[in-house]
């Protein structure tokens, strides 16, 4: 995978070689490929002159930096206690029924990845989603499925 | 105690500030006396710890070392609590001034906002701010702020976790002592700072000590930002003096049926509708970073303690054994008695347990465990039963 190889040098050589610029590398692969897959982590690896453990070790720690596959849209739905009340369960019930995956999984076309998160700072308009950086809030069912059928359309 | 009557605060948000004029002003003074009207005014950290600043940025002004950091904790992640968020987004140049204030006490070169990853869509914005405050500074003082991102972990909020996190590493909290005025972001010394502590301070330097002081009781003086949210007709940010006692809180934004207020997040406190009256909304009743959360009698206090107990269980750092053990126990233990599968009684150890979390555990996160346990199931024991 060339183009992983083009990338992870052009983010060290941004942000710099040392351990102290590894979390901003990490984040610009996810932001290129939504997650780090093993090529991307041994290539960060070998630029830092770190070992591969300490990179992996280091990658997993962080909920945003995912090391399993992605879809190119990650769509999170916050589950704390705010947005639960206010009915996260249905709309993550008409998501998975509207992308035909469940929680976790990642469509077949690798469009979307549907996933929980926990507390994202908008428990008084919930219940609240993320979609990449996006904020979707005070979702409906309905709202919900328009805005991930415009996604699925238009995107 | 002395209880105070809710009442609107308008400062932190408030549109009349002309950064550059207040900052010329402020950088007039000596150190010294900026510190000391910080001291004055009575100004405690706002990210729910309650540090008084001013003593935070003396202790770090007096550390000796070639270079000092000030940072701008911005991992808002407390379930709850949205209002660093908002602050950033209408007033960001009050936070940067504030940085700014405290980099002349400090004499700190650079500065950096640790923006927890949920907010990136902030950041364009954020960026452009940064850029025009920049350039209107150049003429005062030579100091410069970067943004650096979270990733979606809630333990970064943690002083010495976010330390670690800036420097590449997994955000495991660090031993304290020594604490981040002697030894913090690459071990030197470092003022860190809630947003709302830092736009407050500005706020101090721009009205001076006393107007701050006016407000809130001796032990919580002035106003704060609550993020309020739940079963509430009017949830949202509000900016209230310090001091008031619980129920005055309901009044205003309870929906007539409120059973239960949890004070200070997943963190902090569950206060039952019998013991409003005689709660105080302040460092010397609950203290709170500002979250909010109303519930009414259709709530289940068992639900919301099982939801708080797999946030921790998953934001746990996993570094000691009581936190990363202990949340794993806690939920078990609910869920346990809750199907019969214990009994009733089994509730005291478990409320033993977070007891001992509270004493064991290395940070903030797993010792705070042990306050929504022991007040949800001290109130609503039979919840947790039935």
């Amino acid at each position: 995978m060339p183009e992983v190889q083009e990338l992870v040098k052009s983010l060290a050589d941004k942000y710099g070689r040392k351990r102290e610029n590894l979390l901003h590398i990490l984040q610009g692969v996810v932001e290129q490929e939504r997650y780090l897959s093993d090529v991307a982590l041994t290539e960060v690896a070998r630029e830092l002159d770190m070992s591969a453990a300490q990179v992996y070790g280091t990658a997993t720690f962080y909920t945003f930096l995912d090391t399993e596959p992605r879809g190119k849209y990650v769509v999170r739905i916050c589950r704390t206690i705010t947005c639960d009340m206010k009915g996260k369960n249905q709309i993550i019930q008409a998501l998975e029924d509207s992308l035909k995956i469940k929680l976790g999984e990642t469509t077949q076309n690798k469009k979307f990845t549907l996933l929980e998160t926990n507390c994202m700072g908008w428990c008084h308009q919930g219940p609240a989603m993320l979609i990449n950086d996006q904020a979707y809030t005070n979702l409906t069912v309905d709202k919900a499925i328009e805005i991930i059928t415009d996604y699925v359309k238009n995107k | 105690m002395t209880y105070k009557k809710l009442k609107r605060i308008d400062l932190i948000f408030h549109e009349d500030c002309e950064c550059h004029k207040v900052l010329e002003k402020t950088f007039s003074k000596s150190n010294d006396e900026i510190i000391n009207d910080l001291l004055e005014s009575g100004l405690k950290g706002r990210g729910g710890a309650g540090f008084p600043t001013g003593l935070k940025w003396k202790f770090t002004a007096e550390q000796p070392s070639d270079e000092r950091f000030v940072i701008c904790n911005a991992d808002e992640g407390e379930p709850g609590t949205f209002k660093d968020r908002e602050i950033l987004f209408k007033v960001p140049d009050k936070v940067f001034s504030g940085m700014a204030v405290c980099a002349k006490v400090i004499g700190a070169k650079k500065g950096y906002i640790y923006l927890r990853g949920e907010y990136r869509f902030l950041l364009p914005e954020l960026r452009k701010a940064l850029d025009k405050f920049h350039n209107d500074i150049k003429d005062l003082i030579d100091f410069e702020i970067l943004i650096q991102m979270g990733s979606g972990a809630y333990i970064c909020g943690e002083e010495s976790a976010l330390f670690e996190s800036m420097e590449g590493k997994r955000g495991e909290p660090r031993n304290k002592p020594p604490y981040p005025t002697v030894a913090g972001f690459r071990n030197k010394p470092t003022v860190i700072n809630n947003v709302e502590t830092l736009v407050y301070a500005f706020m101090i330097c721009m009205h001076g000590p006393m107007k701050f002081k006016e407000l809130g009781t001796s032990d919580s003086r002035g106003s704060k930002v609550f993020s309020v949210s739940g079963d509430t007709p009017i949830p949202g940010i509000y900016e209230l003096e310090l001091g008031m006692a619980l129920d005055q809180f309901v009044e205003e934004f309870g929906d007539g049926d409120t059973k239960a207020v949890q004070v200070g997040g997943a963190a902090g406190f569950c206060v039952p509708r019998k013991k409003l009256k005689e709660t105080i909304i302040g460092f010397e009743g609950v203290p709170t970073g500002g979250s909010m959360k109303v519930f009414n009698s259709s709530r289940s206090m068992y639900n919301v303690l099982h939801n708080y107990l797999e946030f921790f269980e998953e934001e746990s750092c996993g570094q000691c054994t009581p936190c990363r053990v202990g949340c794993q126990q806690l939920i078990k233990g609910i869920e346990a008695v809750k199907k019969g599968e214990k009994k009733a009684v089994y509730l005291e150890q478990l409320l033993k347990l977070s007891e001992t979390m509270k004493l064991a555990s290395k940070c903030g996160l797993g010792q705070s465990v042990a306050n929504s346990f022991s007040s949800i199931v001290g109130n609503f024991r039979e919840e947790m039963i039935y």
